[in-house]
């Protein structure tokens, strides 16, 4: 469902990496290793759009991705490494705003009910300013929940999660493969998912 | 087919560095060339002007110089459309390359104005449809320079000086119509410099020699400086080790 | 359409939570304008003359006090990539950003114009003129300075940088915008003004939020 051909890509004057390619089908997903600063996340950008490659092409279902932005864009949720919350705006209306810039209108309890899923509950009106680290990542994770997505692009998600909230994330991933979703994944953690490819950067 | 792929051979950086150094020096004699005759022309054989004397012979740089920041300013949009469009480096490298020798002009056209303005009205500047439009378009070109030179990424810096560019190209007749709106409206103004002397046919051929050679130079600088950034932006390439040692 | 009132709607709710910041540009609105007499003499004559031209040019400098927080806070917590990345139009979106960050900043000084042109004793004619210049004439540098605002995201030396960028940009609108109000002290027509400034919104309006969007892929590479 996802392939990628002869990926190059550049930051500056380093070449981060070339002739990258990788091929991904339902319930498989991608596990994107390397150290910091080898160009993890700008693969993922690559793979999402937002930054062009050098060389090569990302297909979805056999299309070129800048040949459909908006299908591709439906069709996946990607998650980086900023928060992506408004300090002023409790998770409940950051996330409803969030899926309503995205184009739906999910209703409030199940807003809240993801939330609570996540572990917050009795903290979805507050402004999110409050919230530790850990708990911004929930909210962002909340939308993996709301989304309806067949590819999961996610940078580093266990960033600042507790053993509970990695637990969770693993199995709402593992839920999404068995479903016949895929996934791209950076992470330094060794994740107990089956069916993993492998990229080393 | 031939003429077009030669084209697009040229237009990878490697193969344009030398060509490019060997149209430098050409373009650089032609412009010698032709300001020696236009200045010579403007600064011996024309007459002198009834009302203004020997003053006026300013006009023979502060004309040309004017039209060719213009001029500049519209092939560097183009250029950084096409490097946009295409994805082409060596199209955004041209625009950079032209856009210090534009600014140039700009300020030798406003240099050459105050003094031109000075002996003649005594005063030093003169808020002029002319001038006014030159002062903009110099800080048009001060801003694409300032752009570019804030952006540490080269690519990015290409299409942001890009868009801007073309930006600026669009506004430029506009800024150029407002300006010669509001010099008429506020005519209490007392003097302006785009009342040239009624031209004689030997001022018009100065004036156009000394046009042709500020291309000339244009060109042959822009290809020097354009060397420059290719030897910056690609010095990681094998090619430039050697061209370099 | 849609997508449009979502953010606008979101930009509003933000800056209601953050009243101060709007305040800021106002007040600095005010500050400006009231420096002139201050610089120049109370002389009533000279002051009607100037009004106008002081009133535009503090406008202009207020609206680009505005421009860097256009996108700057969505950019620095990463709403404005997951913006870019929606399956909703992005240009839509902006267009959303760039109509609340006039009725934030722009209305407001339309509003507020008319009361310090007293300050100027210009004529209830011309105070008018002033409001309806304005009125057509915010918009128009609220568009032009997103264009700058996107190019410079995240750059050095942004704010200053994005003036020299804009400035330049916004001079045929200064010049139609307090030439109106000129023209009608001349006792000649002001329609002609109003028209220009009236066509330059609409071209604005047309190109302004495609190249803002356009700058600010390119920002986010």
């Amino acid at each position: 469902m996802l392939t990628a051909t002869d990926l190059a890509c550049s930051r500056g004057e380093r070449q981060l990496f070339e002739r990258l390619c990788f091929a991904l089908e339902a319930g498989q997903w991608l596990h994107v290793k390397g150290e910091n600063g080898a160009g993890k996340t700008t693969l993922l950008r690559t793979v999402v759009g937002l930054s062009p490659a050098d060389r090569g092409q990302v297909r979805w279902r056999g299309a070129d991705i800048r040949d459909q932005p908006g299908d591709y864009r439906r069709a996946f949720v990607y998650l980086g490494h900023p928060a992506c919350l408004k300090d002023d705006l409790s998770p409940l209306e950051n996330l409803q705003l969030a899926l309503q810039l995205d184009g739906f209108e999910p209703r409030e309890e199940d807003v809240l009910q993801a939330l609570q899923r996540l572990g917050l509950h009795g903290r979805e009106d507050l402004p999110s300013r409050v919230l530790s680290a850990g708990q911004r990542r929930r909210v962002l994770l909340a939308r993996l929940l709301l989304r309806p997505a067949q590819l999961w692009i996610l940078d580093e998600p266990f960033n600042a999660l507790d053993a509970a909230a990695t637990e969770l994330l693993l199995s709402m991933v593992r839920h999404h493969l068995d479903a016949g979703g895929v996934a791209v994944l950076t992470s330094h953690q060794t994740m107990p998912l089956a069916q993993s490819r492998e990229v080393r950067l | 087919m031939t003429a077009s792929w030669r084209f697009f051979r040229f237009a990878s950086p490697a193969t344009f560095y030398p060509l490019a150094g060997r149209l430098q020096p050409l373009f650089m004699s032609l412009a010698v060339v032709l300001a020696a005759a236009g200045l010579w022309i403007g600064f011996m054989v024309a007459p002198t002007d009834a009302q203004q004397g020997e003053g006026y012979r300013i006009i023979f740089v502060h004309v040309p110089a004017s039209w060719m920041a213009m001029f500049i300013y519209c092939v560097m949009a183009l250029w950084a459309a096409a490097g946009l469009a295409f994805n082409a480096r060596l199209a955004s490298m041209m625009a950079s390359a032209l856009a210090p020798t534009g600014a140039l002009f700009a300020f030798l056209s406003l240099w050459t104005g105050a003094l031109w303005g000075q002996p003649m009205w005594g005063t030093w500047w003169v808020w002029d449809a002319r001038l006014t439009s030159t002062l903009i378009l110099l800080f048009l070109y001060v801003g694409f320079m300032a752009l570019q030179a804030a952006i540490d990424d080269p690519r990015r810096a290409d299409k942001a000086g890009a868009i801007l560019a073309l930006v600026g190209v669009v506004n430029v007749p506009i800024i150029y119509f407002s300006v010669q709106w509001w010099s008429t409206l506020h005519q209490g103004a007392s003097v302006s410099m785009t009342k040239a002397p009624s031209m004689a046919a030997t001022m018009l051929v100065a004036m156009l020699l000394m046009v042709l050679a500020f291309w000339m130079y244009s060109i042959a600088v822009a290809m020097a400086r354009v060397r420059n950034i290719i030897l910056e932006r690609e010095r990681q390439a094998e090619w430039v080790r050697h061209a370099v040692a | 359409m849609r997508t449009v009132l979502i953010a606008l709607r979101r930009d509003l709710l933000l800056a209601g939570r953050r009243r101060s910041e709007v305040l800021t540009a106002l007040l600095f609105f005010v500050v400006v304008v009231s420096l002139f007499p201050i610089g120049v003499g109370p002389e009533r004559a000279l002051l009607r003359r100037i009004g106008p031209g002081v009133l535009w040019v503090a406008a202009l400098l207020a609206t680009l006090l505005g421009l860097p927080r256009l996108f700057a806070a969505d950019h620095a917590d990463g709403t404005l990539e997951q913006m870019a990345l929606s399956p909703q139009p992005f240009a839509l979106q902006v267009m959303g950003k760039l109509a609340a960050h006039w009725l934030l900043c722009g209305l407001p000084l339309v509003v507020l114009a008319p009361v310090l042109g007293l300050l100027f004793g210009l004529s209830a004619d011309a105070l008018l003129v002033l409001t309806l210049s304005l009125l057509i004439g915010t918009p128009l540098l609220s568009l032009i300075g997103a264009i700058g605002a996107a190019l410079t995201l995240g750059v050095r030396g942004g704010g200053v940088l994005l003036s020299l960028l804009v400035l330049p940009l916004f001079i045929p609108a200064l010049v139609f915008g307090a030439g109106s109000v000129d023209a009608q002290a001349a006792g000649l027509g002001v329609q002609g003004h109003l028209s220009v400034l009236g066509a330059m919104l609409a071209l604005a309006a047309f190109f302004a939020p495609w190249a803002t969007t356009v700058s600010l892929r390119i920002a986010m590479e």
